[in-house]
């Protein structure tokens, strides 16, 4: 397929838009990065995803595809050429759903609640949960790895990629409740993982700076605080 | 294939129904235990305790989580017969979306629905048949969600059929007379003996809801 048949809608500090970034990256495929706007979503955005009105989307000639993981996996089976990214096995396969689907529903649960939390009683509890959260990550990681530099294995597969989407948003957690949340003497492993994920070819370029998302956080905070008074 | 199958499931779950339907379509023989969920059994928490829930399909000894993920899981493993998902990718890609909007819809209306009275109730019951206009409206005229044949988001949906009695004894509307396409394209799948075999039957279902009302004294 040419170069300007694959756009994705996303914005930069999207966990979610992140993973489409470094799925398509370990497939070596060529994009147009449309960033979107926040507050006002594009016409293309609403047509594309009449149903939940989100990004990601991916446009892979001018059809789209929706949610993260469902584009992740799109991916994988449309660029076969490339590394692969979910297990093949049929039983590893649904122990990775199993733990993006955790992750979806529990780890992005608390992310969530940093649009709510105010104050440092309320940032401590968030910091705690995702924390106690990432302790059955850490049991994850041991069992999928089996010894190796990632939950897929020798190279970053579909379970690396459904967390490590967040490794930029928990250290805003960790600077603005001033605790560690991705903690070496509970999850030893996991900070290993963490800093070999990071510093992936298909990772690297397109992680975004957590100073950047802590600015966003900061003037999130700002606009609502004035909102509020 | 000589592997024992075990599924762990509760009769009247829609989610565990998803999973008898997919082992049927493949022909799969399989152990049933029912579970009592207010007392769960040692190998339920054994095999899934994170989450501690039903179904879980234990297959040669490995369990496997949440219905969709073991509908997909039975597609792969058992994949030379009835295949439910499309072997095209962006074909795939919408069969997930979809499976994907029901779990994420469907469920969470309909308990709203029983489960709520007055103001809560009638926004339930508004969207609840907004949620089911939706899906009508992407069945369009073909006569499965798998458009030729019956399939992933086919069987995604089709269990909640089995609830349609207890969502208008309760909520009080005429599902039929809303969404005649979808209720039609349900009677369809029902014909099918995967189907009707798997599927609870709607009075027993709204007997059990009935007793489980009364017992959290919502009445």
């Amino acid at each position: 397929m040419a170069t300007g048949d694959v756009k994705l809608l996303g914005y930069f500090s999207s966990p979610f838009v992140l993973r489409v970034r470094i799925a398509l990256n370990i497939k070596s495929i060529n994009y147009e990065f449309i960033e979107e706007n926040m507050i006002r979503k594009s016409e293309l955005l609403l047509k594309s995803n009449p149903i939940h009105q989100k990004i990601p989307v991916l446009l892979h000639g001018e059809r789209p595809i929706c949610e993260s993981l469902i584009i992740v996996q799109y991916i994988d089976d449309i660029w076969t050429t490339g590394p692969s990214i979910l297990p093949s096995d049929p039983h590893d396969r649904a122990i990775a759903r199993f733990w993006a689907s955790y992750i979806d529903d529990k780890l992005f649960a608390v992310l969530g609640e940093l649009k709510t939390a105010r104050g440092e009683e309320a940032m401590t509890s968030l910091a705690k949960k995702m924390s106690e959260g990432l302790l059955l990550l850490e049991d994850a990681y041991v069992k999928c790895s089996k010894g190796k530099t990632f939950f897929g294995g020798e190279s970053i597969g579909y379970l690396d990629i459904a967390l490590g989407c967040i490794l930029a948003w928990l250290k805003v957690i960790e600077r603005v409740a001033n605790m560690r949340v991705l903690d070496e003497t509970k999850v030893p492993n996991l900070v290993e993982w963490a800093d070999n994920f990071r510093h992936d070819p298909s990772v690297k370029d397109v992680i975004p700076d957590a100073e950047k998302l802590m600015e966003l956080y900061q003037m999130f905070i700002a606009k609502e605080h004035a909102a509020e008074t | 294939m000589g592997s024992e199958v075990v599924l762990l499931d509760s009769y009247i779950s829609m989610f565990g129904m998803r999973v008898r339907v997919a082992l049927a379509e493949k022909r799969v023989k399989y152990e049933y235990k029912e579970e009592d969920l207010r007392n769960k059994s040692s190998l339920l928490l054994e095999m899934n305790p994170i989450h501690k829930k039903i179904p879980v399909l234990i297959d040669n000894g490995k369990p496997i989580t949440e219905s969709l993920i073991i509908v997909e899981y039975i597609d792969e493993v058992w994949k030379d017969e009835s295949p439910l998902l499309p072997s095209d990718p962006y074909k795939r890609a919408q069969a997930r979306f979809w499976a994907d909007y029901i779990d994420k819809k469907v469920y969470d209306a309909g308990r709203r629905l029983w489960a709520t009275k007055g103001d809560e109730q009638e926004a339930a019951k508004k969207e609840f048949i907004e949620i089911l206009k939706t899906l009508e409206g992407q069945l369009g005229d073909k006569p499965y969600f798998g458009e030729d044949s019956f399939g992933f988001v086919d069987v995604a949906l089709v269990p909640f059929y089995s609830w349609f009695y207890t969502y208008e004894k309760l909520g009080n509307l005429n599902i039929e007379a809303e969404c005649p396409k979808l209720v039609a394209w349900a009677k369809r799948c029902m014909e099918k003996e995967t189907v009707s075999k798997s599927l609870a039957d709607p009075k027993n279902i709204y007997e059990f809801v009935l007793q489980m009302k009364k017992r959290l004294g919502s009445d």
